[in-house]
Order: C-alpha cells, then sequence, then structure tokens
C-alpha cells in the first residue's frame, strides 16, 4: 500500500528541511560574527603590534582569503570535528568544548527527567479537571513562571535554598562531586530553576493538547455510550493526545537551551553555555562560532523532533 | 468619506460590545501605570540617578530611600522609575517593528502565495531555528551592544515568529469567499491586503503583539542581565539585577525589586492578553 | 396506541448561558410521548431546539445548557431524576445515539470493530466474542460490505455512508429500547443516502426499536418517522402521523415548509430575446484544476472537457454530487481557477482564460454568487461599505450618488435602506444572502454565476431566495447559471440542466423534462435518488443495485 510510505516520506522531507536550516543557520552564525567591528589579528596582538606583524598574522590565519572560502573550510573542518584554534589561548576549540559539553548535557539530562513526569501528570491533571480550584491555581503558576525572566527564578532560588534557608550553596562550581549528596547539591540549584522554566511550558502545551481532544465529537459519543469520565479521558482521549504531548514535550525542551545560557552564567556551572558567554566576553571568534552551532543543532535537533513526532501520531497517516 | 479611509477597528471594549473582567482590568492598569512612568520619568525620580546619595551599600528600605539603595549607595526607586524608559522603550519599538514588518510580509505571502510564500517561509523558518538568546548574544559578540543594535537585533529574533502568525491567521481569511469575491471583482492585491484581511486579523495580532512583547522583555533582560544589553551608565530592569547581584546573599532589596518590575510588567500583560473579551455570538443552537 | 409510552416528557425547559453570561430558554415547555416500536422525527430549521430536545432524553446536555424543568422518563426510568451516574447506565442499554457527522464521531486511532463493540464492554454486557459476532450480523443487516472484516479497518479506511451504517450498528449493540438519529444523512451525497435510509428503517423494523429522528428534511422524514413533531423556537408547533401533516397540515409554519417543497412544473425563459442575439456565454472544451502548474497542466485535474451554451434570458443548472466539479466548473468561468485548455465566449467575445488577464469590463458583465453568506461578507465592513465598493470600482460613484445607489440595491432585494449601517454579524442568514445579491447586482452583470447559494439556507427563506431571483431576472434581462445539489431547487429556475460527474458533463437535459428524458445511467441514478415528499417513495424506489454501486461515492 503506498499511502503507508506518506509518513515516512513527510519524516524524511522535514529531515531535509532541518538540514538546509542547518547550513542557512551556520552561514549565518559565521557571518554574524565575521561582521565583528576591527581587525582579529590586531585585536590579537594589541595595539603594539607592527603593521608587518599584523599582515603576517593575517596571511598565516587565512584572513586574506575570500569570506566565502573561510566559510568553506570552516564548515568543512566542523564536519570532520575540527573546531580549529580559540583566539585566546591557542587551544584547540573541541579541547575546550569537550569537558564542558558532558558537564551541560548533565545538566540537561537531570532536568529532564526531573521535569517531564512532573509536568506531564500536572498538565494532563489540569486538563481533565479544567476550571477546578487546581487547575485555575496550576494556570496562575505556570504563566507567572513564563512571564518572570530565567534569572529571576534563579534569583529567587538562591534567595530561598541558600540566603533565607541556607539548605544549598548558591554556586556549583568548586563543589566537590564524589558522593550522591555532594552531586545532588551541587545540581540542586541549576537543576530547580531550569526544571521551572521548562516545566512551565511543558504544562500548558499538554495542557492544551489534551483539553483540544477532550472537546473533540468522539469524546462526546463515548460519552452518550455511557462511558465514565476516566474511560472518555483514558481510553479515548489520551491514546490520540500522545502525539500532541510528545510534541509538547520536545518543543519545551528546547527552552533549555536559551535557559542554560542564563543558568550556567548565574550559577558559575562549568558548562558549554558559561564557556560561551566568556568568549563572548573575549571575543575569541572560533570559540563562540563553535559554541553557537552546537547550541542550533540542539535546538533544531528538539524542534525537528517535536515535527516528525506529530507527523508520525497522526493516526491518518498511520495506519 | 470614510469609506475611502482604512478605518481601524480596534478591540476596545465598546467596540465589541462587551467589557472585559477585572483581571484584565488590573493587568491594563499597571501597563498603563508603567507607560506613563516610562514617559515621565524625569520629574518623578525623588533623587538624580548617577549621584550617590547613601553612604551605605545595599541599604534596606525606609523612608528616605522607599526602595533602598543600590551597591553604590545611589537611590533604586530613582534608578528603576528611570530603567523603565529603556525596558519599555526597547521592547516596544522591537515589537513593533517586528510586528509591523511580520504581518505585512505574512499578509503578502498568504494573498501572493506560490513561490513568493514557499521562499519567504522557508526562509524565516531557518532563521526560526535559531534560539533567540543565543542569536543577541551572538550579534552584541559581533558589532557590539547599543540601542538600535538592539531594537534591530530583539524585532529580527521575533520577525518570523510574527510573519508566521499573521500568515497563519491571513491564510485563513484569504480562503474566505468575500476575497474570492473581491479577487473576482479585479482588486489588486494591495487593495485585499489592507482592505479585505488587514481589518479581520488586527484583533489576534494585537494579542500576539502583546504576547511578543512579554518575551522581549524577558529576552532583553536576559541580555542585560550578562551584561551584553543596556550599556552604563544607563541601565535597563535587567542590568540592575547584573549590578546589584553581590546584594543578593544580603538578601537586598536593590536586586529584589528590578526584578519585581519586570514581573509585574509581564504579568500584567499576560493577564490583559488572557483576558481580552472573545468575540462569541448568542446563539442557543 | 393504547400501550404505555416508551418515552414521555412533560413541560420540559431548558435553559442555555451565552457566553456573555445571558440566561435564555432554549426549550419552552415541551411535551410528548413516543409508543413502543414507533419512529417520531423531530423537525425544525436551525435553532428550533430539536437536537438539544432529542439530547435530553439521554440526559445530556451541551456544555452551557441545563434542564430547567419537566419531566423526562424513559422506560421505567426517570432521566430528570437521575444523577450523571445511573444516566451513564442507561446510555447505549436503553437510549442510543447515532450522530450528525459519523466522520467526526469515531475515534481516528481505534479500529472499527472496538468502537463498535464498546458499548458491550463499558457495560459488560456480553463477552466480547458474542458481542463481535454480533456486530457483524448488524453489519450485515446495515448492507455493509464485507462485513466479516470491515471491523478490522480504522475510521478514515471507509467512505462517509459506510460509517454513517457502522454508527447506527455502534448504537444498536447494546439492544437499546429507544434510538436517537441526529441528522445521519444530511451530510451524505442522494444516491448514498437512499442506502443509508433504507438500512436504518429495516433495522429498526426487525428489532422493534423506537426512534427519534431529528432533522430538517421532510422528504427524507416522511420515508422513515410514522409521527411528526414540527419545531420552531424551542416549541411545538403541531403533532401528528406522517401521512396526515403532510396531507393536511394545520399550523400555517408547518404549511410554510410544505410549500416550500411545492414541486413546480415548468419555468419559461423570463423575457423574449431577440433572436439574431449571441448565446450569453459559451463554453467550449474546458480543462481546469487545482495545484501547482507544471507544464502548463495543474497537479489536481478537476474539469474535463466542459462545453455548453446559454442563451440570454434562460438559466442554467448544474447538478451533481461531491466530487462531481460544479463547483471547479463555476470558479473556471469566472477565472478565479483559470482553466488550462478550451474557450469561454462571452456574448460571442471570446475571454481570457485567467481573471488576471481580464479587463474590467468583462469582470463587470459576469458576477459569482458564493454558497455561505457568512464567509461571502468581510465581517468588518458596514453593509454600505460592501455594497458600494463595486459601485466606486467599476462605475466610479462616489459620495451621495453612491449612497443613493446603494439604497436603491437595498430595496431591489427587498431590505430596509436603514440596514447600510448594519455589519454583516448583525444580519439573519437570510438577509445575508440577499445582500451578497445586491453586490453582484451593483455591478450591473449580465450573468450571474449562483453557487449553491440557497443550500445553506432554510427551505422558507431559500424559497422566497428563488422568487427574488426570478423577479430580478424579469426587470433586469438577467441570466443565470445555477449550480446546485438539489434537484428540486435548480427545477425551480432553471430551464436547461447539465449533469456533472467527476469533472465531465455526462448529460445535458431540460429541466422540467428530467426524469423521462434522461438516457445516461448515472443522471437517472442521480434524479431517482432525489427523496419525495411521499411516505411511500422509498419502499417503491427500485434502483439497479449494480449500477448504485458503480456511481455512488461509497
Amino acid at each position: 500500500m503506498p499511502a503507508s510510505f506518506i509518513p515516512y516520506f513527510l519524516v524524511a522531507q522535514r529531515l531535509g528541511i532541518a538540514l538546509i536550516t542547518l547550513v542557512i543557520v551556520s552561514f549565518a552564525v559565521f557571518f554574524a560574527t565575521d561582521l565583528l567591528p576591527g581587525d582579529v589579528a590586531q585585536i590579537l596582538l594589541g595595539q603594539a603590534a607592527t603593521p608587518e606583524a599584523v599582515a603576517g598574522l593575517r596571511e598565516a590565519m587565512g584572513l586574506n582569503e575570500p569570506a566565502i572560502y573561510r566559510f568553506l573550510s570552516w564548515l568543512a573542518g566542523l564536519a570532520t570535528g575540527d573546531l580549529g584554534t580559540s583566539y585566546v589561548n591557542n587551544m584547540p576549540v573541541s579541547q575546550l568544548i569537550g569537558g564542558r559539553l558532558i558537564s551541560s548535557l548533565k545538566l540537561a539530562g537531570v532536568t529532564t527527567l526531573f521535569t517531564v513526569p512532573i509536568a506531564l501528570s500536572l498538565g494532563i491533571g489540569a486538563a481533565m479537571a479544567r476550571g477546578s480550584l487546581f487547575d485555575r491555581v496550576v494556570s496562575i503558576l505556570t504563566i507567572s513562571v513564563i512571564s518572570v525572566p530565567e534569572f529571576m527564578i534563579a534569583t529567587l532560588a538562591v534567595l530561598i535554598f541558600a540566603v533565607w534557608l541556607g539548605w544549598l550553596p548558591a554556586l556549583s562550581y568548586g563543589v566537590e562531586v564524589d558522593s550522591w549528596g555532594a552531586m545532588l547539591r551541587g545540581y540542586a540549584m541549576p537543576v530547580i530553576t531550569l526544571s521551572c522554566v521548562v516545566s512551565a511550558q511543558m504544562i500548558r502545551m499538554t495542557r492544551a493538547a489534551v483539553i483540544d481532544t477532550i472537546n473533540t465529537p468522539y469524546v462526546e459519543m463515548a460519552l452518550l455510550k455511557g462511558a465514565s469520565r476516566s474511560r472518555m479521558v483514558l481510553r479515548h482521549a489520551l491514546p490520540n493526545a500522545l502525539g500532541p504531548i510528545a510534541n509538547a514535550v520536545a518543543l519545551s525542551l528546547s527552552y533549555l537551551v536559551g535557559g542554560v545560557i542564563i543558568v550556567e552564567t548565574i550559577f558559575n556551572y562549568p558548562g558549554i553555555a558559561k564557556l560561551m558567554v566568556d568568549a563572548v566576553s573575549t571575543r575569541d571568534l572560533p570559540l563562540i562560532q563553535s559554541c553557537a552551532m552546537i547550541f542550533c543543532i540542539s535546538y533544531l535537533s528538539l524542534i525537528t523532533l517535536a515535527d516528525m513526532i506529530a507527523i508520525l501520531a497522526n493516526p491518518r497517516l498511520r495506519h | 468619506m470614510t469609506e475611502k479611509m482604512l478605518t481601524l477597528r480596534l478591540p476596545t471594549p465598546r467596540n465589541l460590545g462587551y467589557s472585559f473582567n477585572w483581571i484584565g482590568r488590573i493587568g491594563l492598569t499597571i501597563i498603563v501605570l508603567w507607560a506613563l512612568v516610562a514617559i515621565f520619568a524625569p520629574w518623578l525620580t525623588p533623587y538624580p540617578i548617577g549621584e550617590i546619595v547613601d553612604w551605605d551599600y545595599f541599604g534596606p528600605m525606609s523612608h528616605q530611600f522607599w526602595l533602598g539603595t543600590d551597591y553604590l549607595g545611589r537611590d533604586m526607586l530613582s534608578r528603576i522609575l528611570m530603567s523603565a524608559r529603556y525596558t519599555v522603550g526597547i521592547s516596544l519599538a522591537s515589537v513593533t517593528l517586528a510586528c509591523t514588518t511580520g504581518v505585512i510580509f505574512g499578509m503578502a505571502a498568504a494573498v501572493i502565495g506560490g513561490w513568493f510564500d514557499i521562499l519567504l517561509s522557508r526562509m524565516l523558518d531557518a532563521f526560526n531555528g535559531i534560539p533567540s538568546l543565543l542569536f543577541g548574544l551572538v550579534v552584541v559578540a559581533a558589532v557590539g551592544s547599543s540601542i538600535p543594535v538592539l531594537i534591530l537585533t530583539l524585532a529580527a529574533i521575533y520577525l518570523p515568529g510574527a510573519y508566521r502568525f499573521a500568515r497563519a491567521l491571513a491564510v485563513n481569511v484569504n480562503t474566505m469567499d468575500f476575497v474570492t469575491v473581491a479577487r473576482a471583482r479585479g482588486e489588486r492585491t494591495s487593495y485585499l491586503i489592507l482592505h479585505e484581511i488587514f481589518p479581520n486579523i488586527i484583533g489576534p495580532v494585537l494579542a500576539d503583539l502583546g504576547l511578543r512583547f512579554v518575551f522581549i522583555v524577558l529576552v532583553l533582560s536576559g541580555l542585560s542581565f550578562l551584561g551584553l544589553g543596556v550599556q552604563p551608565p544607563n541601565a535597563d530592569w535587567g542590568a540592575l539585577v547584573r549590578e546589584n547581584i553581590e546584594g543578593l546573599s544580603l538578601s537586598s532589596p536593590a536586586v529584589v525589586f528590578p526584578s519585581i518590575a519586570i514581573a509585574s510588567l509581564t504579568i500584567s500583560v499576560n493577564m490583559f492578553i488572557d483576558n481580552l473579551p472573545i468575540k462569541i455570538r448568542d446563539r442557543s443552537e | 396506541m393504547t400501550d404505555i409510552p416508551l418515552v414521555s416528557v412533560r413541560d420540559l425547559t431548558i435553559g442555555a448561558t451565552t457566553d456573555a453570561g445571558r440566561r435564555v430558554q432554549i426549550i419552552r415547555g415541551v411535551s410528548f410521548d413516543i409508543a413502543p416500536g414507533e419512529i417520531v422525527a423531530l423537525i425544525g430549521e436551525s435553532g428550533s431546539g430539536k437536537t438539544t430536545i432529542a439530547l435530553s432524553l439521554m440526559g445530556h446536555t451541551r456544555t452551557g445548557c441545563e434542564i430547567t424543568g419537566g419531566h423526562i422518563r424513559v422506560g421505567t426510568s426517570d432521566i430528570t431524576a437521575m444523577n450523571e451516574k445511573a444516566r451513564a447506565n442507561l446510555r447505549g442499554t436503553a437510549v442510543s445515539y447515532v450522530p450528525q457527522s459519523a466522520a467526526a464521531a469515531f475515534n481516528p486511532s481505534q479500529r472499527l470493530m472496538q468502537q463498535v463493540i464498546e458499548i458491550s464492554a463499558i457495560h459488560k454486557l456480553m463477552s466480547r466474542s458474542e458481542a463481535e459476532k454480533k456486530a457483524v450480523g448488524l453489519f450485515r443487516a446495515l448492507a455493509l460490505p464485507d462485513p466479516e472484516n470491515i471491523g478490522n479497518r480504522y475510521p478514515h479506511q471507509v467512505s462517509g455512508g459506510q460509517l454513517q451504517r457502522l454508527s447506527a450498528a455502534m448504537a444498536l449493540i447494546g439492544d437499546p429500547q429507544l434510538v436517537i438519529f441526529d441528522e445521519p444523512t444530511t451530510a451524505l451525497d442522494v444516491t448514498t443516502q437512499i442506502e443509508v435510509l433504507r438500512a436504518f428503517k429495516s433495522v429498526m423494523a426487525k428489532g422493534g426499536i423506537s426512534g427519534v429522528y431529528v432533522s430538517h428534511d421532510l422528504a427524507v422524514v416522511a420515508q422513515i418517522a410514522d409521527r411528526l413533531i414540527v419545531l420552531k423556537n424551542g416549541e411545538i408547533q403541531e403533532e401528528g402521523a406522517t401521512q396526515q401533516i403532510l396531507d393536511a397540515p394545520a399550523h400555517p409554519y408547518t404549511k410554510e415548509l410544505l410549500a416550500a417543497f411545492k414541486p413546480v412544473t415548468q419555468v419559461h425563459a423570463a423575457f423574449e430575446r431577440d433572436p439574431k442575439e449571441q448565446p450569453v456565454i459559451e463554453v467550449d472544451g474546458l480543462f481546469a484544476g487545482y495545484g501547482l502548474v507544471m507544464n502548463g497542466e495543474p497537479q489536481i485535474k478537476i474539469l474535463k472537457n466542459v462545453s455548453f451554451k446559454l442563451e440570454r434570458g434562460r438559466n442554467l443548472g448544474v447538478i451533481g454530487e461531491s466530487g462531481s466539479g460544479k463547483s471547479t466548473l463555476a470558479r473556471a468561468i469566472a477565472g478565479i481557477v483559470p482553466a488550462y485548455g478550451g474557450h469561454i465566449l462571452f456574448d460571442g467575445k471570446k475571454q481570457q482564460l485567467a481573471l488576471a488577464d481580464r479587463s474590467k469590463e468583462d469582470l463587470r458583465i459576469m458576477q459569482i454568487v458564493f454558497q455561505l453568506a457568512d464567509t461571502a461578507l468581510n465581517p468588518a465592513h458596514s453593509i454600505e461599505r460592501i455594497l458600494g465598493r463595486p459601485l466606486t470600482f467599476y462605475h466610479g460613484m462616489t459620495g451621495r450618488a453612491r449612497e443613493a445607489r446603494v439604497i436603491e440595491l437595498l430595496d431591489m432585494v427587498r431590505l430596509p435602506a436603514a440596514l447600510r449601517h448594519r455589519l454583516p454579524g448583525e444580519l439573519s442568514g437570510g438577509q445575508k444572502q440577499r445582500i451578497n445579491l445586491a453586490r453582484a447586482l451593483a455591478a450591473e452583470p449580465e450573468l450571474i454565476l449562483c453557487d449553491e447559494i440557497t443550500s445553506a439556507l432554510d427551505s422558507v427563506v431559500a424559497a422566497a431566495i428563488l422568487d427574488l431571483l426570478k423577479e430580478l431576472q424579469r426587470e433586469l434581462r438577467l441570466s443565470y447559471i445555477f449550480i446546485s445539489h438539489d434537484l428540486s431547487t435548480v427545477q425551480a429556475i432553471c430551464q436547461d440542466v447539465l449533469v456533472m460527474y467527476k469533472g465531465e458533463v455526462v448529460e445535458a437535459l431540460p429541466a422540467a423534462r428530467m426524469a423521462s428524458d434522461a438516457r445516461h445511467p448515472y443522471s437517472r441514478l442521480l434524479i431517482s435518488s432525489v427523496p419525495q415528499l411521499d411516505t411511500g417513495w422509498l419502499s417503491g424506489l427500485e434502483q439497479d443495485p449494480e449500477l448504485l454501486a458503480a456511481f455512488s461515492n461509497r
């Protein structure tokens, strides 16, 4: 049956779009950083450098090549894992990033494990008890969290848990992570902050997705067949909401990317976002470009994943 | 000759024949209050904003300094009132820019369709694949931070979203028969966009503008918090938090109140938008 | 019927809270009985409260509505006194429901069999295998194809007519005493409708089950109901045996409803034409379709080689079922969907195929009026602006002259001048359709393309619009092309008829002698499938099943 290929075709199409997007994004990242005013070689050598030295460095760095050529060779390097060399400390970018990336992924992973079950149960619960006190409290809380900047949640968390209650250290950096308890304490604050940001989005989207399905005629039909409320939701609404919910989860997790930048900075967490913010202040171009690409790839993967789930979850396309 | 003018029907309570509930009104009141503060800030500040008025830094709330003093001993109330200009002004400018361009392109894409639509949509979708705060970081790293750069960057971040939203609305309106009738009459594309489509999407577009305003306030504050937004000696609310972050361990009002200022603005906009009256016809069946 | 009635409804009132918080009464004191084995039809136009009453028999009201007074008894159960749990126990076993749109009422992610037998699982009536066996029996009784295996499919894998019969099987699985049919054939094409009606009728008669049949269509109801209850604004207007009401309606509203059905024998040309005149429109070998254009041909091809000729002062009806391409024909003539082959001649003058290439004058003389008046009028523009725009655009009118002409146009469509300051949302469906027509007239056209313009209207309102069209034709020397799926509407106004099927014209017929002159098997099937206002029509109807299978959209 040729119709059964349609979802795979759509998924493949979505992947193709993601790849094209990635190329455009890398183009944007490269040229945005390439616009940097001032001569990189001049900046590196300082004001005291002789013009000859600057010219020599320009030649050595390949800065005299046309921009498009530099872009392509940078892209080729990226594809083969050669991320270039840091301007500031002359270390390979891949070496600088390596350990930091793992730290950030750990943070994101712990947050995801922590957030998804809580957010899903709150979102589905609020949708099922629509209009109840519980639903309204959850709605007000999520709106409030979405409406405030990430750093405010972080500062509030510090204020409550570190300053007033004194339970947790305010900073992650330098905390020994050799025991479970210590690791928990080290991760707690960044994870709490990130979870707040991500779960608020997730709860709202999940609630909306479930309510959409509850409002369909086939759920009303189940009611008219004599089904109980829980049967209506569990047998008829939820199975059809699974796709939209998975989509909501993937989409909300993309908020991690923005959240992590603020959270790592504020808690001094040695992750890739902190590395990038530092690189911005020292104008370390190869480092900025690589970090930006890593963020874009993870963000793009998440939203592409969300789209693909939405396609695959459509029962009309699945059967 | 009112018919020759573009008659905008703004979703005011009177136009809709409804009024909205008290939560919406509270939201609106706070928004208007902050707008007034932003306009009249120089006349409202009790102390000059740059002047060190207290020997003590991170001073507590007192009769003399209502919201305490900052890390240099400057009056926080004056600084917060003055910063409202930057937060509200920059966000408003970029949201207006983003939405105007986005809505015009969105409507054009919906009406013209074909390759124009496909190319524009694909391009802006690709742009959407860049996380917003990160884009801000990269641009600021590249060209440095100034107010025009901030406005343009924030506008660029939210343009694809505004475009997508307006296009989706316009595509819906475009399938309506009244647009087909106008097209069959021989009307030009500009007439279709301006007279047939625009009046029918303006309500949701304004609501969307409000939500985008909130996001822009958040990104701007985030950038300033990272030290990449509004630069000293000027400061927006995000920058005030950054300046005074050292006061966190002293639970100083200097770090708490700028945050509250941001939250009060963004939450009220959300409250206002969420409680806008939904126009539903009275029908029994 | 001397037995105790199965259902008895006394002084039922149902209130609703509108979104603006206003409380209104939508059902005002309705009382009726249903005897065991009897099928009662609730007849009324939109807003009459017929569906609300039917759903209340299951103790269900839609969001915002609630039963505010009266009693409902079904069998031995007092529905109004029950709590939600007790009502749930009755649903599916004592009373069951066949929805208007089966396509929306089936869960898209479950197999059909699972949904059909769900009632037996909810109420623990029988084992799964027994239930499946019973379902297959019902599928067979409802004349579904491949009854053994159809249950393994998913809802989107079967046709609309099949889904509607499957939903009847779903309703009957729990052996209910009463089945509620909520406009179950309204969304179907006429050829499909017949099979579905037949299937319903035979299973209901076989089981001796009582039914409530909600519909706006008297001809459909005449085939299936024993008794009619005519509703308007939440009140009963008239009640009686079907035959009696059809023969001798007592209430003026019922008479009005029936009058809208009166067959029209012959429509003469509205005015004498000059024999030397060219046909007003001539279409020759038209091809059209949608989608991206590749090599000069669109991806989805709809119209294939359509030709016809329309003399001035005559009207052409185009009939066909959904998917026949009749609406695309109107759009291709108007240039909205540019034809990619063929010719359109207007008054002997060749027209450009695409809208963009036509001159203002060419656009002016041919106007198109759409089906849904709701979407055809810009909700943000006042009536004056809607009618004034074509005046300015085609005739350059402004100011007072324009306003005077707008009032004149409103008068032509029998609407008061004060209406010009209103917005479309403040008008009724019939008024909107008149404005829609007035806008076309504003251009002073010679030909008006009417695309299903009466289909969305209640029958009484639609009849008035048809009368108006005829009057205007005489006064303004117009010609109409009238697109419709409803044969009686076409007969009421047209002299010639084109029958379309899958994008092609299968036959051209004189409207007055459609039934007798039709030769093509599809046109004969289509014409014979239109329900007649005669209680014996369905039982007496003989159609070739093979023909039905070949042509109906199953």
